[in-house]
């Protein structure tokens, strides 16, 4: 098992958001998290990379394990949150760097991978992404698409056990989402461990393998895609994705 | 009693070709370099007294506000008179040039701390989120991501206090600097002729002012280069 959280709690202030999540993923398997807005699906994913930090549980990626009951060391955040990267929803790159910069930034910095060979690695995801022509130009010169598949490329030259993905799609124009996603199939394909949060369900049916329904920071229901999503057991599940499909 | 008359108006050429270059020595001499030191040194501790604002530790915060207040609550030419006049009293001597480096310096220090604070928060936390996902620290992230992207708006209000600086060293003529201003002073001292003397000390500041203020546009369009101008 790559990935084991237990009994994840979180609160901001008086509002729990999180209540007791359990989460397992196994090596190269994609998961997808559903639920509506404040259900705590993206606090889940952000506390996987310690961006937020829960009151109590545990978290264990690729064997370096952590108890969010206890003070966590400086060394503790550093090796588990080294396991995973964040693509967000915003992207949040870094509009000083051009977009080759972005992605050698945390190899050549963090890392301390010669930067030689950064700038190669850095290029051939580049190319993977589409975006090698764009190299040196700044991030406000790229679309919004283009834009997300370069934070996707800084995330991957990383090479951590595991991708997250923060609604990697939703602040995007529809016609720029189908590129997002078709990166992010690849990167299914080719064996990445994908925790991916997103209304995306036709994209969820095709690469997933397993989908978590959360709701008021609880698991209500999880499965295979086929499962969750043509037969839920739940009555909320039901009226989401009805809610959802209806949408798009 | 003499009738107030409007004088004719003659200009002593001479003494202005004379003056013009003992003053202007003065401000290379003195006013650029206090004002360039003082400037340095001002801003690493406005850099320093950000920080302290910023951090978590209460006690490093309270110190940085003091400072700040007693900075910005009291006048640059007390301080300048408590450093110089003042110390001596303790057993502290300074050159001039020395308290007024120090005394410049503590006064940037404090009015630019607010500054450099306020850039460092404008930047979006989002990029703080994205320096930690990569695995930096704090110190990278602010370093690396956030300093340069403050670097940007702190340009104009940190420009506009290298201005005032300039001008602020003229004080220092009060601790016998002999900068552009006292230069001027000490010509009087011989000449009477004090509407030239201070016109030319005027207008020298105003011409190293408007050179800093081309400097100024040339950094900040520099800075510009990664966002978008419409």
């Amino acid at each position: 098992m790559l990935l084991q959280a237990m009994d994840i709690h979180k609160s901001f202030g008086e509002s729990r958001i999180l209540k007791g999540v359990d989460l397992t993923l196994d090596e190269g398997k994609v998961l997808v998290i559903i639920g509506p807005s404040g259900s705590g699906k993206t606090t889940l994913l952000r506390s996987l990379n310690l961006l937020e930090l829960p009151e109590q549980g545990t978290l264990e990626i690729n064997g370096k394990h952590v108890d969010f009951s206890k003070r966590l060391s400086k060394k503790e955040t550093r090796d588990i949150r080294s396991q995973s990267a964040m693509v967000f929803q915003s992207h949040n790159l870094f509009p000083h760097k051009t977009v080759l910069e972005n992605v050698i930034e945390g190899p050549v910095i963090v890392q301390k991978i010669p930067k030689d060979r950064a700038i190669d690695e850095a290029r051939e995801i580049l190319d993977q992404v589409g975006l090698i022509d764009y190299q040196n130009q700044y991030p406000f010169q790229l679309s919004g698409g283009q834009q997300q598949r370069v934070g996707i490329a800084r995330a991957v030259a990383l090479k951590p056990k595991l991708l997250l993905f923060d609604e990697p799609t939703s602040a995007l124009d529809p016609e720029l989402v189908s590129d997002v996603l078709k990166v992010m199939k690849d990167l299914a394909t080719k064996g990445w461990t994908m925790v991916i949060v997103t209304h995306e369900l036709k994209f969820a049916q095709e690469v997933a393998d397993k989908v978590i329904f959360v709701d008021q920071g609880v698991i209500s229901e999880e499965g295979t895609p086929d499962q969750l999503f043509q037969h839920p057991q739940h009555e909320r599940t039901r009226r989401f994705l009805s809610r959802i499909l209806q949408r798009t | 009693m003499a009738p107030f008359v409007l004088g004719e108006i003659t200009i002593d050429w001479p003494l202005a070709f004379h003056s013009f270059w003992p003053i202007l020595q003065g401000g290379l001499i003195y006013t650029i370099p206090l004002a360039i030191i003082s400037f340095i040194f001002g801003l690493a501790l406005a850099m320093l007294m950000a920080l302290l604002r910023l951090s978590r530790v209460q006690v490093a915060q309270g110190i940085a506000r003091v400072y700040i207040s007693i900075i910005r609550g009291t006048p640059l030419l007390v301080q300048l008179a408590i450093i110089f006049y003042g110390l001596p009293d303790l057993g502290i001597e300074v050159s001039p040039f020395a308290g007024a480096v120090v005394a410049l310096s503590m006064n940037v220090g404090g009015y630019a701390a607010e500054t450099i604070r306020a850039s460092i928060l404008s930047v979006p936390k989002g990029q703080w989120e994205a320096g930690y996902t990569i695995g930096m620290n704090y110190a990278q992230v602010m370093r690396r991501i956030i300093l340069p992207q403050a670097a940007r708006v702190s340009v104009p209000p940190l420009s506009n206090t290298f201005i005032s600086l300039v001008k602020d060293t003229s004080l220092a003529s009060t601790i016998t600097v002999t900068e552009l201003f006292r230069r001027a002073q000490e010509i009087t001292a011989t000449s009477y002729d004090f509407l030239l003397l201070y016109s030319e000390a005027a207008f020298i500041y105003w011409v190293f002012c408007f050179i800093l203020s081309i400097i100024q546009g040339r950094i900040e369009s520099r800075l510009d280069r990664y966002v978008a101008t419409h």
